[in-house]
């Protein structure tokens, strides 16, 4: 059974009223911006569950807008997030939708269009007290949640992608604490996640997208 | 598991750890923490002491400015009790009246999209700075001491989280208002000088005192009747307080007591467990609010 932090218990420090529509909500835009590369042009969240049902009262809507902005759970320019949005010209809109029985109910799909004209789709869901599992990138069915130092790399379903990612991962000096390699079909586009015991130093990604045979892209996602 | 750990996973543990080592909750309570994060005592403070600040000032805020719920159940209670209390004859007495307002008006931030703690969540985080930073300040006891009292709670809150629950829509509002209530009463009795034993005393009476209430926020809001609950919660806990430093101790241990409440929290059929579809949420006032707020 998991050893509880003090501050498992007195925390998270957020901006209300809930932690599950509220501060996973910003926790949930955030990742997915970060997904995007942070620079988000035009966003569309569909809401699914609880989400759809109460995204108003709850200031979800807000705190997606937020976390995409980059603002983390505890900062109180969520509460403007709207105009803040605006001011920078990003457009956002919601949508409720039913996404399926087998989704957990504060599920939320985030389709974003960059600046640099690609399209990015994030589906990920809320589960409590403000902590989060994204579930699905480019309609590829994937999990992780952002409580460690994450590796995220976008490669192509090619002999010798993983060996050169592990590689690379073995050189930086990174334990791998979990890894998963995610791919829709023999080929195509894939994703390897790994999440680590400890901060992932920023050089790894150089290395890993070194060779533009296997990789797309690669990111870390940090402090969540 | 180390040989000297302070690590502990029941009240009974808890309690033997410090009688053992002749340590406070708090004391226990820090040393665990420094074993499970492997961060300096320092560090665990100071992040400590940043949500204490964060409790404090949305005390404040609620105070000195006017607030307005998103769903627009609540907003201002804070202050009307805090205005009656400078003007008439308080019925609870001012220490009591200050703690409520207090609890109140931290849920007011919360509602309103303000910054606040979850302790342990944030459908009941007034209640622990409401109990801690009044009676702190009525007695003009130090910061240092109001943060060894959240950790003193923090160790109730602990054990209730891996034994139980405090989430109200798996417990209900016993487990989550509970929970806090539990945390706030064994801080205050640290705080005010009393033993561990008192302290899990004081929890173990808290979480009786509250067995069985359901979780029934109208339109599923964390407004109402959550603020009032919250105010309730801070009178449940400095009660359970005033009865262990006095001596007088729960007839159940803390122990069977989390587990009870954790029985009856299951039992619940689910329309009572955050759902909005039962208690003063089905009402016909509940559901026209409903209405309202989300058309």
């Amino acid at each position: 059974m998991k050893n509880y932090s003090v501050f498992d218990v007195v925390g998270p420090n957020m901006i209300g009223p809930s932690s599950s529509h509220t501060a996973g909500a910003a926790r949930l835009g955030r990742m997915a911006a970060k997904i995007a590369g942070d620079n988000v042009k035009k966003v569309r969240f569909l809401l699914h569950g609880s989400f759809a049902e109460t995204y108003k009262g709850h200031g979800t809507d807000k705190a997606l807008v937020g976390g995409i902005l980059g603002f983390s759970p505890e900062d109180d320019r969520i509460k403007n997030s709207f105009e803040i949005a605006n001011e920078k010209g990003v457009e956002f809109e919601f949508i409720p939708i039913d996404l399926g029985d087998d989704k957990h109910p504060n599920t939320v799909k985030i389709v974003m269009n960059t600046e640099d004209g690609r399209t990015v789709e994030v589906m990920g869901a809320s589960i409590g007290g403000g902590n989060i599992k994204v579930t699905e990138i480019n309609g590829l069915e994937i999990e992780f949640t952002g409580a460690y130092p994450t590796l995220i790399v976008k490669q192509w379903d090619v002999p010798g992608a993983a060996a050169h990612i592990t590689n690379c991962v073995a050189k930086n000096n990174i334990n791998i604490a979990f890894m998963s390699i995610y791919r829709e079909e023999k080929g195509n586009e894939a994703f390897t996640i790994i999440e680590a015991d400890d901060h992932i130093d920023g050089n790894v990604i150089e290395d890993i997208k070194s060779n533009n045979k296997f990789i797309q892209d690669a990111f870390i996602i940090e402090g969540f | 598991m180390l040989v000297n750990s302070m690590n502990f996973t029941n009240g009974e543990e808890l309690l033997r750890l410090c009688e053992k080592n002749n340590k406070t909750i708090y004391e226990v309570c820090i040393e665990r923490e420094m074993e499970i994060s492997g961060k300096s005592k320092e560090e665990i403070l100071n992040r400590m002491r940043e949500s204490l600040e964060i409790m404090k000032n949305a005390i404040k805020k609620s105070l000195t400015e006017d607030i307005k719920s998103v769903g627009g159940l609540i907003g201002g209670e804070a202050k009307k009790i805090r205005n009656r209390l400078a003007s008439e004859r308080p019925v609870c007495g001012y220490l009591m009246s200050k703690a409520i307002s207090a609890a109140m008006g931290v849920l007011e931030v919360n509602a309103s999209m303000g910054l606040i703690v979850a302790a342990p969540t944030a459908g009941s985080c007034g209640i622990l700075p409401g109990a801690i930073i009044t009676v702190g300040e009525e007695y003009g006891l130090s910061d240092e001491d109001m943060l060894n009292a959240i950790f003193t709670g923090s160790a109730i809150g602990i054990i209730i989280t891996r034994n139980a629950t405090v989430a109200g829509a798996e417990g209900g509002c016993q487990a989550e208002t509970g929970a806090a209530a539990a945390m706030a009463a064994a801080g205050v009795v640290e705080m005010m000088g009393g033993t561990p034993r008192q302290a899990i005393h004081a929890a173990a009476t808290t979480l009786k005192n509250i067995m069985g209430l359901i979780c029934d926020p109208i339109a599923g809001l964390v407004e109402a009747p959550c603020q009032k609950r919250n105010a309730i919660g801070v009178a449940n806990a400095l009660i359970s307080a005033e009865m262990a430093l006095a001596g007088v101790e729960s007839i159940v241990p803390f122990d069977e007591v989390v587990e009870a409440m954790y029985k009856v929290g299951k039992t619940l059929p689910m329309e009572l467990r955050e759902t909005a579809l039962g208690g003063v949420a089905a009402t016909c006032t509940g559901c026209n609010l409903t209405k309202k707020i989300f058309g």
